[in-house]
């Protein structure tokens, strides 16, 4: 996209007008971007046709920065929804976009997360057919915030519910918790701390339609545990069927960097965000295959088997430390905040 | 990160464990000082593994709950004001008399969360038109920060900065748990990063006073069990003495440019605790030629005063009197998203470390 043919480099309230500065915003740079037979009708909405059963979910992205190690807000906002879509035990298909953006947002900067909207989409396999553009004033907004809807079918063989959670049911993540939230935490104003660190914010929707290709119905439930992390989504699906949760510290994979920073701001990585990552719920008949599929698929090197639902300590998660002590693992309460000493 | 693993090894911790039981053979009664050995004992699960006559008592070293209540109203007063203040995370969900500074932040407050007073002076030089002020609370670790962050200041010439403090020092704290007439501790785990910044020196005097043992020791899991033997060892032997489980950190005569930085800013002075009261020289107070770094004297707030919130027993938790689960209103009514104290809310307090991961919870 060429910026100085487009007349303005800076993003203002003309442009969200629906006037002929919207109309120059997007043509130039969504339409061309997206450009697909639904969304190039430019209608106010797009018809599609499913097969089955739908699912669907909705999601708005305010992170701040925008622009991290390993992402930004565009692909996130793809991601995110795709994810959860997946999460449904579904193959997601279109998603619809919106923007609200502050006067003042750099063009330059609006493209890149526009290309990498259209980045993630396609490798997700998902194509985005409806949108909106605002403009608020300066002030009114943290530069740009992004809703997805996204839409997907649902896998024939899925049957996807808390409630079909048993006993012995073992419970496996697709690798190293804690990583997105901590990439975040190194670029937030005043903890800048050197790292390395990236966000692990990618499509899991390809890995989820293998396993339920393979597993079935057999295959319980996936979560993402993004806001919250893996303590909160654990207590929650504990809570939801009255069942306790048993894991061990030992077999939760964190990676050494994350590690170290949780460890030094003070932070637990059992309630760090999470993008990349998702938990499943298998039958324990199936353990040892589901997690070799797992760990042969490029989003789920690392899995691991952390831990299994049990009849005992009810609505609890139990979790063994490293040193054989037991303790319980609580949702989180507000924000983890860094602590004095 | 193998120096945390090394520390977090379940045999060596086994083993240790395994040697407490051996050698225990009459109910020992032993405070840990410190909030983070609180969480990391109860974290770790540490309670359960011992003997049952091992008994672990929390102390009252937990920064944020002893920071007074009028201390807190006097950060939100001043972040009405409209001035910039700067706070540790722990600290701004601690219910005030009224609410807490987050909520004050809700309200429009400019509240920032930082991980040190030295970027709170950065923030007052990039806003000279406004007031910073930094909530410095804390024990003798974070003294030398906020000493350095005036001294900072002052070589700068940045009159816009200040900082609101409650200072407050673990022996005098020790003093007065052991003059208080209910008090049945046997031995002190000390506060291992306490002492890495005093050293070991104020401590014999106590040994020597109270006849009880002390072990300075660390936060991992395997410093808690060795420190936990050392002490049981002594008071089964009938010995008393200062000992040194966290040699790796803490030197015998502490961190010398840290302790000099302390006293060029502060001096000892009475303080208060919430919970316990005033304790006569427990605590730092700015010296007369930093006066006008300190917010109380410079914005005129030092008479605002409040009451505590009478269903509370902060004041018997930090003593080691009661035991969280103890509490009539614990997991009740207050519950780290309704504090009615500070031990709930701060992650190094003892209502929070037990709501949070104790098995006294499991059904």
């Amino acid at each position: 996209m060429d910026i100085e043919n487009l007349g303005f480099d800076t993003i203002n309230l003309g442009h969200g007008s629906g006037g002929e500065l919207t109309r120059k915003l997007l043509d130039n740079i969504i339409f061309k971007t997206f450009s697909n037979p639904y969304l190039d009708q430019k209608h106010d909405g797009s018809i599609v046709k499913f097969e089955g059963e739908i699912a669907a979910s909705t999601d708005s992205f305010v992170i701040t920065p925008i622009f991290f190690k390993g992402g930004n807000i565009g692909e996130l906002a793809v991601y995110g929804t795709v994810n959860d879509v997946a999460m449904c035990g579904a193959i997601p298909k279109y998603l619809s976009l919106a923007f609200i953006v502050e006067e003042g947002l750099k063009v330059e900067e609006f493209i890149k997360i526009v290309t990498s909207i259209k980045k993630a989409a396609d490798e997700s396999g998902v194509l985005i057919i409806t949108g909106d553009t605002k403009v608020v004033e300066k002030g009114k907004g943290d530069k740009i915030f992004i809703n997805t809807t996204g839409f997907g079918e649902v896998h024939p063989k899925a049957n996807i519910s808390v409630q079909n959670i048993k006993a012995g049911d073992k419970i496996l993540v697709n690798g190293f918790i804690a990583q997105h939230g901590m990439a975040i935490m190194s670029e937030r104003e005043g903890l800048e701390f050197e790292s390395d660190l990236e966000s692990d914010s990618t499509n899991l929707n390809f890995l989820v339609e293998e396993l339920l290709d393979n597993f079935g119905d057999k295959i319980k439930l996936f979560r993402d545990p993004t806001r919250g992390g893996l303590g909160t989504v654990l207590h929650e699906i504990a809570t939801d069927i009255s069942k306790g949760v048993f894991i061990k510290e030992a077999l939760i994979p964190v990676e050494k960097q994350v590690a170290a920073a949780c460890e030094m701001l003070g932070l637990d990585p059992m309630y760090v965000a999470n993008e990349g990552v998702f938990l499943v719920v298998v039958d324990s008949s199936i353990e040892a295959e589901v997690l070799k599929l797992m760990k042969n698929h490029t989003k789920g090197k690392n899995s691991a088997i952390i831990g299994e639902f049990t009849n005992e300590h009810p609505n609890k998660v139990v979790m063994e430390s490293l040193i054989g002590g037991k303790r319980i693992v609580s949702p989180l309460v507000g924000e983890q905040l860094p602590r004095i000493c | 990160m193998k120096y945390l693993s090394e520390y977090r090894n379940l045999e060596a911790t086994k083993k240790y464990l395994d040697e407490i039981h051996k050698i225990t053979t009459s109910v020992w009664n032993i405070m840990e000082i410190c909030g983070g050995q609180t969480h990391s004992l109860v974290k770790n699960g540490i309670l359960e593994l011992l003997p049952e006559k091992v008994r672990m008592i929390h102390g009252p070293g937990c920064p944020v709950c002893v920071t007074p209540l009028h201390l807190i109203d006097k950060a939100i007063e001043l972040l009405e004001q409209g001035i910039i203040v700067c706070s540790f995370g722990d600290m701004i969900r601690v219910p005030g008399s009224k609410k807490s500074l987050l909520e004050a932040k809700a309200n429009g407050g400019d509240l920032r969360i930082l991980y040190s007073p030295i970027e709170a002076v950065s923030i007052a030089k990039q806003n000279p038109d406004k007031e910073v002020v930094f909530f410095a609370v804390g024990f003798e670790t974070t003294a030398p920060a906020n000493a350095l962050s005036v001294l900072h200041a002052e070589k700068e010439g940045i009159t816009n900065y200040s900082i609101l403090t409650s200072h407050v020092l673990v022996p005098p704290a020790m003093e007065a748990i052991l003059d208080d007439e209910l008090c049945t501790i046997d031995a002190f785990l000390g506060a291992g990063h306490v002492c890495a910044i005093m050293g070991m020196k104020e401590y014999y005097p106590l040994v020597e006073k109270y006849k009880i043992p002390i072990v300075v020791t660390g936060f991992e899991p395997l410093d808690l069990v060795q420190g936990i033997y050392m002490a049981v060892k002594q008071l089964e032997e009938g010995n008393y003495e200062l000992e040194n489980q966290y040699a790796r950190v803490v030197k015998e005569e502490g961190n010398i440019p840290a302790i000099k930085v302390i006293h060029q800013v502060f001096e000892i002075g009475n303080r208060e605790w919430r919970g316990i009261g005033e304790i006569p020289n427990s605590g730092y107070v700015i010296k007369e030629a930093y006066k006008k770094y300190d917010a109380e004297v410079k914005f005129n707030i030092s008479n605002i005063k409040v009451l505590e919130n009478s269903a509370c027993i902060a004041g018997e938790i930090l003593r080691g009197i009661k035991k969280p689960y103890q509490c009539s209103q614990f997991a009740k009514v207050c519950k780290p998203s309704n504090p009615l104290g500070a031990p709930m809310v701060s992650s190094e307090g003892a209502c929070a470390a037990y709501y949070h991961f104790s098995n006294n919870l499991i059904d």
